[in-house]
């Protein structure tokens, strides 16, 4: 058997972006020994492509902002099928988040009065993102990569080691979860990017902060790691997933040239009064407000351009509906011939503000179209479409702890389910790393401080991780010999075709076929060269990965016949309250005659805990009629109102 | 649009390699990334590349294009002739782990030297107020996406080995910087910037400055302030006199 490097801690965490990073520095802060593992550099994760900014009801720009208000907009762009304990946490725990991070070193835009500044987003009733211009990502990464320095630089000062309780793993790969007799999780198994050497994590707890699964689109804002690692992973030790039917399609990604295609171009630029046209001039969104929406957006272009200088008096324009309404506006009017050249349609902020105004305000975006499109968007409308951007459907946890079904196995962030329901707000993305990374830090800390034994890592398994870790290198004779690469891009137009934005019963149908036929061409793959930083052994090992998910994604998406946020489908255009009460749960088939390189899955609905009284009371029945059964309001407070 | 590039790309490991050439598709608004992606799914399925946003966000894809620090994924194909043979290289500061890969380690070591934020004692969370002109000069510094092609550009530790030892490099002189500039920052960087971190070898030949994706004036408006500052320091009879006095003390 190839020789594995082995490494103990208290608490693993897998991932380096915003939630896996906050986890660390909680489970660093309670004093324990804890690793973090992540497939790139420290400090690059896809969190630093972060643009807008990070909700939280501050209320430094407009006082009546608050927790219950923030918990509202959270529930409603989700359309009520968010987990509404998640939800609760996130939008009281956020501003604490926020705050914090400015005592480690983060520096937000101001105010005038010198506190945080706040911008407007889409589906945010007021002014609720702390921002760094179009790089609060970039600023969140940053922060706590540099508190983490700070926490080493604290434990050589007493120990004489940097590493001596915290250390980062960088771009090293976890394959496999391993677990105990029990069934609760011992370690995690691996191998470095740069030699190939395998190495073993042996812990009693870890924290899966992997993000999502955009790379099995052909179109997507997400980077080469967005390969649902941690979906899968948990699903093969034993986790259940949810939602997974629920994907984003943010509205604007760039369109052109082919090679940028999916590239974000940040909400902002609409916060800040960007608008969106079709090619013959007009502002197609005012077209688009759906009934549960009616008389919360503007009506006219006057009213909608007078709401950015006087929101007291005005309502928003329609441009800042929830993501998922704004990519379908936009899908439509393309499908109808009204798009631009290169199949998009146009986002104008040239003619709304003046060249210096748009340098300042989106200095990112300026950058990235001159450099990436050569055009001027301070002369030019952009043009953009929808790309995927971000899966709601994720690992099933215990929305105060984090925990999976699996003891000892944690998840925060993208990869976890539930938080945002069917849609996300922009800006909710950052604000929930910060409050369940933390949560799941806390969680971690405590399961491992209340263990009576550590968990026993079984050699089989190890062995067994090591042999599918290698199988790439050692094709069984006979093998029709497949290339990674050709494999990845077959998967990722089978995504993108036949499970995208709008979704028929035939085409989750297809895809199945098509992504069964891929499991089989797996276990084929091989890979050239020898294991030092070899990419196509890197994407061989991700597949399994991805197909898993797609799996997940496409059978959740037949299953649900209505449309529902970030899951429309054609031949079932309604919301349906039944539906509301249900979720989809993605679990592994096992059984003895799976297949150990891509195990299948099953997926079966269950029903959603319904919402706490209090928290029910802070809606107008009359919107809770729109997405609830009449049965389930029956519990509705008296007398309770908005 | 298409045409077939003419590439020259560096292969090898830490004992050694070659500059290989290679005929490759390029299409119409493509950057070097891209091409060198097609590389590798249709002729060296093993090239290493280091690179993750493909939007010049996470400095990532640092290399050198015929010879000049770059990102791959912010150079567009437009800007050389089709016929032109385009020369990629690893980071020549770096140690090389495989083709394009470099071993940047270095800047992850000297990340760790520099003291880190510290907020005056007593100041509560929710409490922090400071002016956007105040923040302004420090957020400058903060776009940094640490793709280290400044550190890979500058003369004092390109070529020169022996030097890594004592010199930070531009970005993490420009760390210290940042932090000297911050509003609320209590802790003293300044003794140290000339003593550990080398600000003095630096001659403010800017080259760091020409280098950078972010388009930071590295140089104008953090080196050269930090230096005013150890100027200051070191004239300043009182401070001087300070410093004899807490060292006898000491
Ligand atoms: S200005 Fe200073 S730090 Fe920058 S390249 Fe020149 S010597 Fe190096
Ligand atoms: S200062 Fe500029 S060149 Fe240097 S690491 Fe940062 S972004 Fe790169
Ligand atoms: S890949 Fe992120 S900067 Fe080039």
């Amino acid at each position: 058997m190839a020789e594995t490097e082995l490494h103990e801690y208290d608490v693993l965490v897998i991932g380096a972006g915003g939630a896996g990073l906050r986890a660390a520095i909680e489970a660093r802060e309670r004093g324990l020994r804890t690793a973090i593992v992540c497939k790139s550099l420290f400090g690059k994760a896809h969190t630093v492509m972060a643009e807008g900014g990070c909700a939280a009801s501050m209320g430094n720009v407009n006082e009546n902002d608050s927790w219950q208000v923030h918990f509202r907009d959270t529930m409603r762009g989700g359309k009520f099928v968010n987990n509404w304990r998640m939800a609760e946490l996130h939008a009281k725990e956020a501003p604490d988040r926020v705050w914090e991070l400015e005592t480690y070193g983060a520096l937000f835009d101001r105010t005038p009065d010198g506190r945080i500044s706040q911008r407007n987003f889409g589906g945010h009733t007021y002014p609720r993102l702390a921002h760094v211009g179009d790089r609060t990502g970039l600023e969140l990464i940053r922060t706590m990569q540099q508190r983490i320095v700070a926490l080493q630089q604290a434990d050589h000062a007493e120990l004489g080691d940097y590493e001596a309780r915290l250390r980062v793993f960088a771009e090293c790969t976890v394959t496999e979860l391993l677990t105990d007799d029990d069934g609760a999780v011992a370690g995690a198994f691996g191998y470095w990017r740069e030699s190939g050497r395998l190495v073993r994590f042996d812990a009693p707890a870890v924290v899966l902060a992997t993000g999502g699964i955009g790379k099995s689109y052909q179109v997507t804002s997400n980077s080469w790691e967005y390969t649902g690692d941690g979906h899968a992973l948990a699903l093969r030790a034993g986790a259940t997933l949810i939602d997974m039917e629920f994907v984003q399609f943010h509205p604007t990604g760039m369109v052109w040239p082919p090679s940028v295609k999916g590239i974000l171009v940040t909400e902002g630029v609409r916060g800040d009064g960007g608008v969106l046209k079709n090619a013959d001039g007009d502002r197609f969104m005012f077209g688009y407000v759906p009934d549960v929406f009616k008389g919360q957006y503007a009506d006219t272009e006057d009213e909608a351009d007078r709401w950015y200088l006087d929101q007291e008096n005005n309502r928003r324009t329609p441009d800042l509906l929830p993501r998922d309404e704004v990519a379908r506006a936009i899908n439509t009017e393309v499908k109808e011939g009204r798009g631009s050249p290169h199949g998009g349609v146009y986002l104008d902020i040239a003619s709304r503000m003046p060249a210096e105004e748009i340098k300042r305000r989106l200095p990112s975006m300026y950058h990235q179209f001159k450099e990436l499109a050569d055009v001027d968007i301070t002369a030019e409308a952009m043009e953009v479409g929808p790309t995927c951007h971000y899966v709601m459907g994720g690992i099933e946890v215990d929305p105060d702890t984090g925990q999976s079904r699996v003891p000892g196995l944690f998840a925060a962030g993208e990869c976890a389910g539930g938080m945002h329901g069917s849609n996300r707000l922009g800006g909710n993305s950052l604000s929930d790393l910060l409050v369940f990374g933390r949560r799941a830090g806390l969680g971690a800390a405590s399961y491992v401080e209340g263990l009576e034994r550590r968990p026993v890592v079984r050699d089989q398994d190890v062995e067994a991780a090591a042999r599918m870790t290698l199988a790439p290198f050692d094709p069984h004779p006979g093998g029709t010999g497949e290339n990674p690469y050709t494999l990845h891009a077959e998967l990722q137009k089978a995504m993108n075709d036949l499970v995208g934005i709008i979704r028929t019963e035939a085409e989750m149908t297809e895809a199945l076929e098509r992504l069964d036929a891929l499991r089989t061409r797996v276990r084929d793959v091989v890979v050239e060269g020898n294991r030092q930083y070899n990419p196509g052994w890197h994407l061989a090992l991700d597949l399994r990965n991805m197909l898993m998910v797609g799996e997940a994604v496409a059978s959740s998406a037949l299953l649900r016949t209505e449309s529902r946020g970030g899951h429309t489908r054609e031949d079932h255009p309604g919301l349906d309250p039944e539906w509301r009460r249900r979720m989809l749960v993605t679990r592994c088939a096992g059984g003895p005659d799976d297949d150990p390189v891509v195990p299948r899955v099953v997926v079966e609905p269950a029903g959603r805990e319904p919402m706490r009284q209090d928290l029910l009371a802070l809606f107008d029945l009359a919107e809770l009629e729109k997405y609830h059964t009449a049965a389930e309001l029956t519990a509705y407070p008296e007398g309770a109102s908005a | 649009m298409s045409y077939a590039g003419r590439f020259r790309v560096w292969r090898g490991d830490d004992a050694g390699g070659e500059l290989v050439d290679f005929e490759v598709e390029v299409n119409e608004g493509e950057v070097v990334l891209d091409v060198l992606h097609r590389l590798q799914a249709t002729q060296t399925p093993d090239l290493a590349i280091r690179w993750n946003c493909k939007a010049g966000k996470c400095g990532s894809c640092s290399a050198e294009i015929n010879g000049r620090p770059r990102l791959l994924c912010m150079t567009r194909m437009s800007v050389f002739e089709p016929g032109e043979v385009v020369t990629v290289t690893p980071m020549r500061t770096f140690p090389v782990i495989r083709d394009l890969v470099t071993d940047v380690s270095y800047n992850y070591a000297k990340a760790r030297e520099v003291t880190p934020f510290t907020p005056p004692p007593g100041l509560a969370p929710g409490e922090y107020r400071m002016s956007q002109a105040d923040v302004g000069r420090s957020q400058e510094f903060r776009k940094c996406i640490e793709c280290f092609l400044c550190q890979d550009t500058c003369h004092v530790v390109r070529d020169h080995e022996e030097n890594k030892d004592a010199f930070a490099g531009p970005r993490f002189l420009m760390r210290v910087a940042e932090l000297e500039m911050h509003p609320l920052d209590v802790a003293d960087r300044v003794t140290a910037a000339q003593e550990q971190h080398g600000l003095g070898r630096c001659n403010i030949t800017k080259c760091c400055t020409d280098v950078c994706p972010e388009g930071i004036k590295i140089t104008d408006n953090a080196l050269i302030p930090m230096k005013e500052r150890v100027a200051d320091r070191r004239y300043d009879p009182l401070v001087w006199l300070g410093r004899t006095i807490t060292r006898r003390r000491g």
